[in-house]
């Protein structure tokens, strides 16, 4: 393997848990992206000429603290004494630094900060994304982002917002914002706008990880469960939802046999033991309406009136104008889907919705199975103007022609009804 | 009579200045400190970091929410604070017209309540 791949690889399995731990160690953001980069930059100076340590990822961390403490003293860089170069991982060591991932997604959603450079930070020291990326997923310019993140990293410093789990009696009410940020990031990996392909495994891992650990240090906390839970049981339907080529494959269209049985049978049962306590919530909500499609063995056995009563449920907690979207949908393949549609039009005219992509295309899905082809041609034409992610659009592109090719047959068919 | 004098500015000026006239201002404030302190007034005094470090905890209903900054854009920010003990506000006012570095600005004088 070339040497500058084997560094990306330790950096991008390691890189952000270095990371968390030089932030802890530092508190300064900026300074602990420095070092680590320039633990990376010896790591390719040293290795060719020393040879590969037994364990690179504990090389480069254990570089890069030496490297941001003597930058913290404003000393220059000595080098490293021998038994440093090549040193172990104790596992006491490792869980401490797990740990610090936990604490630094706290520091990221430190209510101090304004909300969206709380996602922004987040994505950026735990979920890897560039400056670019986040920018992307955010629709907004690089200059902005960049902006948010250097205002957040210099408050943190310059205010001393602290890297640590916060006070037990603070933890109910900031929890909500660290849940908020994980979902984010779990999304950004599962429907990812800023990647050119759909999926982004190794941020749906981080979010599911970092939501474990959210489980572990809050066992009381429903919506903690209830969130691990939604992640598991939408994480289950990875390998169906992408095709060979790479394209979106819907839910009703997707190999059920494909589906991680082990990871549903996981998410039902903390589901099941959350549920039991009586304090259900917007994840818990979601996480029952993953579980109801996992629980049909094909798509149109789904028990639809469940799910439409589900997200009922889910709006009263949860008003938000894309919940309503979901209701709206679940209704209208629950029994009306006249009904939906007036609903999804009311949406429409609120105008919140005015950006997303998938109002009209549930609209357009909806009047696709009323027949009604040419209104579904019209609102999949105003999906294809708003969506961002490639595979999403070939997707719509690929509903689009169907229509098209529909319209052509039964144009054929009935030569007078055309026009 | 403690009065804090609550010296409020345009930010984006202040770190436009150069080094040079940033020092300036320093003196200046070093001198005016001494002054005080000459006269018997002085009680404590400091620069504030800027309010893109500041954080607000609001109160409704008795419950705190905390958010990042002040709650409204102002052209002003506090940039820093004088706390002195004088006879009256007249001498307060004069110690106040005497802040160094201000060319724009707003000086405001309270005097300190109860619990002082």
């Amino acid at each position: 393997m070339l040497l500058s791949r084997l560094v990306e690889e330790v950096f991008r399995n390691d890189g952000r848990r270095v990371l968390a731990g030089l932030i802890r160690l530092t508190g300064d953001i900026d300074l602990a992206e420095d070092a680590l980069q320039e633990a990376c930059i010896r790591a390719l100076d040293r290795w060719p000429r020393d040879g590969v340590p037994n364990s690179p990822g504990a090389w480069i961390n254990t570089v890069a603290r030496r490297v941001a403490i003597d930058r913290l003293r404003g000393a220059a860089f000595t080098s490293l004494p021998e038994h440093l170069a090549a040193p172990s991982v104790e596992p006491a060591a490792r869980e401490v630094i797990e740990d610090d991932r936990l604490r630094l997604l706290f520091t990221c959603c430190h209510p101090a900060l304004a909300p969206e450079a709380q996602t922004a930070l987040a994505l950026r020291t735990l979920g890897g994304l560039t400056t670019r990326e986040i920018a992307r997923a955010y629709l907004e310019a690089e200059s902005t982002t960049a902006q948010r993140l250097t205002r957040a990293k210099n408050k943190i410093r310059a205010a001393r917002i602290p890297y640590e789990i916060p006070p037990r009696e603070k933890l109910p009410e900031r929890v909500l914002a660290a849940l908020a940020v994980l979902y984010l990031i779990f999304n950004e990996g599962y429907a990812s706008t800023a990647a050119p392909s759909l999926l982004r495994v190794d941020l749906v891992a981080e979010a599911i990880r970092l939501a474990r650990l959210t489980v572990e240090l809050l066992p009381a906390e429903e919506e903690a469960r209830g969130l691990l839970a939604l992640m598991l049981l939408t994480d289950a339907r990875r390998p169906a939802r992408v095709s060979a080529q790479g394209d979106l494959v819907p839910l009703e269209e997707q190999d059920r046999s494909l589906w991680n049985r082990a990871a549903i049978d996981e998410g039902r049962r903390i589901l099941e033991d959350t549920l039991r306590r009586g304090r259900p919530g917007p994840y818990q909500l979601q996480a029952a309406i993953a579980a109801v499609h996992a629980e049909a063995p094909t798509a149109a056995q789904t028990d639809w009136h469940q799910i439409s009563a589900l997200y009922s449920e889910l709006l009263r907690c949860a008003p938000t104008p894309v919940v309503e979207l979901n209701a709206a949908a679940a209704l209208g393949m629950a029994q009306d889907p006249e009904l939906a549609l007036a609903w999804m039009e009311r949406l429409g005219t609120a105008g919140q919705l005015a950006r997303y992509h998938l109002l009209p295309a549930a609209q357009a899905d909806l009047l696709r199975r009323l027949g009604r082809t040419d209104e579904a041609l019209a609102a999949y034409r105003r999906a294809l103007e708003l969506v961002t992610n490639a595979s999403e659009r070939r997707f719509l592109e690929a509903r689009l022609e169907q229509c098209v090719r529909h319209r052509a047959v039964s144009m054929s068919a009935n030569p007078g009804q055309g026009a | 009579m403690k009065y804090i004098l609550l010296i409020y500015g345009d930010e984006r000026k202040w770190s436009s200045l150069s080094a040079e006239q940033m020092k300036a201002v320093y003196e200046g404030h070093l001198q005016y400190t001494e002054e005080m302190k000459k006269a018997g007034v002085y009680r404590a005094g400091a620069e504030l970091k800027p309010v893109s470090t500041a954080t607000s905890i609001r109160f409704t209903d008795g419950k705190t929410r905390t958010t990042d900054g002040p709650f409204a854009e102002t052209k002003e920010q506090l940039g820093g604070y004088y706390l002195i003990e004088t006879d009256n506000l007249e001498q307060a006012i004069s110690w106040a017209e005497k802040m160094p570095g201000l060319r724009e600005g707003t000086v405001e004088i309270r005097p300190l309540g109860m619990g002082d």
